[in-house]
C-alpha cells in the first residue's frame, strides 16, 4: 500500500484539521442560509433531479416484493376480502343515499342563509415514492410532482382522513409533511360539540397533541376531530384525528390532550392531493370574525 | 480464518475510482431502501460505513472533501437541510483520516471499538444539528452507531475479498 510507507508532509496539502474546519465551517454556513432563508431550493431542484433515477431504484425492492405479495394471495383471502368489500359497498351505499339528501338539505339551507355554496374538491391520485428516511422527520415523497400541477400548500389525504400538506415540490416528486410532524399545526373542530382548536403534531411518536385547551374544555375520549377551514388550507370537514387520552391536572392550565391520526400512513400506498385551494369560496363574513377571534396561528411556522 | 487482514502483506488490487464510486453509491442505495418505524432506527448507516472505508484504506483518495460532498447528495435525497449529513460525515471522515494507521494495525475486531466512537461523534454531530434546530432528539436513533459499528466488520470483509486479485488473473 503507497501510503503506509512514508508520510509525505509537504505535498499532500492542507492538512485533515484545516480541511475539516473548511467543511465544517461551509457546512454550518450552508445549514444557516437553508434554515433562515429559503435561497437553495433551486440548488435542491437540480440536485433531486440528478438523484431521482437512483431514489427511483432505490424503492425497486419494495415494489417488487408488493406485486409478488399480491400474486401469492390465497384465493380464499380474496374471496374473503371481496364480501368484506362488498358488505362494505353496501353500508357506504345508504349513507350515501343520506349523504345526498343531507347535501340537498344542505344547499337549500345555505341559499337560504344567502352563504356561498361549498365547492367540490378536485383530486389528484398520488403514490407514495417513499417515506421518511431520516428518523426526526415526518415526511413521504409522492411521485408526482410541479410536472403534473402539483403545488406546494396542497393537502394531502387518504380515504379515512389527513395525512399531511405538501411542502416542497420537485419536478416529478413532492414533499409531504406528515401531520405528526412536530413543526405541523392543523385547525380543528370536535365533531361532536364544534369546539375549535389547533392540533400539533408530537414529532418523535405517531401522535397528534392538543395544545392549549382548558382543563374545563368539553371533550371525551373518541372524540372525532375535523378539520375547520379557517386558515383557508384546508377544506373543512375531513377527518383528522381521534382524542386518545385527556389529562386533567388542575395544577396546569390547560389539559393534555393526546390524539391519534385517523389515516393510516403506513397502511397506504396510494393517497389523494386535494387541488380545491384556488376554488376556496370567499369566507362569509360571519366565520371571519370568529377567525379573528382566535389568536393562535392557523397556519403552521413553514411556509 | 478471521478475514483478510490489511497489515499481512495481503496484495490487494489498488482500488480504481469506478470501485470507490460504486461502493458509496450501493450504500446510498442501501440508505434509500424504505425502512420504516423501529427498523429505521435499526438501520446501519452505510454510506457513513463505506465512507469510514476508504478514508481508513485510501486516505489520500477519500478525504473529507468527497465525504462533504456525498453527504450533500444525501441531504438533497432525505429532504434534510443542506449540509447536515454533511457535516456529519466531514467529522467521520476526520476521524477516519486521523486513526487511518491506528485502525491499519489492528485486527478486524479490535478495528470495531476503534471504529464505533468514530461513528457515535458523526451520528451525535447530526443529532446536534436537528437539536439545534428543533429542540428535540429521537434517542433510539443513536442504536443505529452501534448496529454501524457492528456492521463495520462484514462490510469491510467484503470490500476488501472484492478488491483482492482473482487467482485466475494472477499469471
Amino acid at each position: 500500500m503507497e501510503h503506509t510507507q512514508s508520510f509525505r508532509f509537504f505535498n499532500r496539502g492542507p492538512s485533515p484539521v484545516v480541511r475539516l474546519v473548511f467543511f465544517a465551517a461551509l457546512s454550518l454556513l450552508l445549514l444557516f442560509v437553508d434554515a433562515r432563508f429559503k435561497y437553495l431550493e433551486s440548488t435542491r431542484t437540480v440536485l433531486s433531479i440528478v438523484l431521482y433515477p437512483l431514489q427511483k431504484l432505490a424503492s425497486v425492492p419494495g415494489s417488487l416484493w408488493q406485486s409478488a405479495d399480491t400474486f401469492f394471495t390465497l384465493q380464499g383471502n380474496l374471496i374473503r376480502e371481496n364480501a368484506e368489500l362488498r358488505h362494505q359497498h353496501e353500508v357506504d351505499a345508504v349513507k350515501l343515499q343520506e349523504l345526498q339528501a343531507l347535501q340537498a338539505e344542505n344547499q337549500s339551507l345555505r341559499q337560504l342563509l344567502a352563504v356561498q355554496q361549498r365547492t367540490g374538491y378536485v383530486t389528484q391520485m398520488a403514490e407514495i415514492v417513499y417515506v421518511e428516511r431520516d428518523i426526526f422527520k415526518r415526511k413521504l415523497f409522492l411521485d408526482k410532482g410541479s410536472q403534473a400541477g402539483v403545488q406546494a400548500g396542497q393537502v394531502v389525504m387518504d380515504d379515512t382522513g389527513i395525512v399531511g400538506q405538501i411542502t416542497r415540490v420537485y419536478p416529478w416528486l413532492s414533499e409531504v409533511t406528515l401531520i405528526t410532524d412536530k413543526d405541523h399545526a392543523v385547525p380543528v373542530q370536535v365533531l361532536r360539540t364544534g369546539l375549535r382548536s389547533i392540533i400539533f403534531g408530537s414529532g418523535d411518536t405517531s401522535e397528534l397533541a392538543l395544545r392549549y385547551m382548558p382543563v374545563s374544555a368539553d371533550l371525551q375520549n373518541d372524540d372525532v376531530l375535523v378539520t375547520s377551514g379557517i386558515d383557508g388550507t384546508y377544506p373543512p370537514g375531513l377527518p383528522v384525528a381521534k382524542v386518545n387520552s385527556i389529562e386533567r391536572d388542575p395544577a396546569y392550565p390547560f389539559a393534555r390532550v393526546q390524539c391519534m391520526p385517523l389515516a393510516g400512513v403506513s397502511k397506504q400506498r396510494h393517497l389523494l392531493i386535494l387541488s380545491s385551494q384556488a376554488k376556496l369560496p370567499e369566507r362569509p363574513a360571519p366565520v371571519v370574525e370568529a377567525a379573528a377571534e382566535s389568536p393562535k396561528k392557523g397556519k403552521r411556522k413553514k411556509p | 480464518m478471521s478475514g483478510p487482514l490489511p497489515h499481512n502483506q495481503e496484495f490487494l488490487l489498488p482500488a480504481s475510482n469506478l470501485f470507490i464510486a460504486l461502493s458509496v453509491l450501493a450504500a446510498l442505495l442501501l440508505n434509500w431502501l424504505p425502512w420504516e418505524g423501529i427498523w429505521l432506527a435499526l438501520r446501519p448507516d452505510f454510506v457513513a460505513l463505506v465512507i469510514l472505508y476508504w478514508c481508513v484504506y485510501k486516505p489520500y483518495r477519500v478525504g473529507i472533501g468527497t465525504a462533504w460532498a456525498v453527504g450533500i447528495f444525501a441531504d438533497v435525497a432525505n429532504a434534510s437541510l443542506f449540509g447536515q449529513h454533511a457535516l456529519a460525515y466531514a467529522v467521520l471522515a476526520f476521524g477516519g483520516i486521523i486513526l487511518h494507521r491506528r485502525i491499519q494495525m489492528l485486527d478486524l475486531r479490535q478495528q470495531t471499538l476503534q471504529v464505533f466512537p468514530v461513528l457515535l461523534a458523526a451520528y451525535a454531530v447530526f443529532a446536534a444539528v436537528h437539536w439545534q434546530l428543533h429542540g428535540y432528539v429521537a434517542w433510539e436513533y443513536f442504536i443505529g452507531s452501534v448496529l454501524s459499528a457492528l456492521l463495520w466488520v462484514p462490510l469491510s470483509m467484503l470490500l476488501q475479498a472484492l478488491r483482492r486479485p482473482r487467482v485466475e488473473s494472477e499469471l
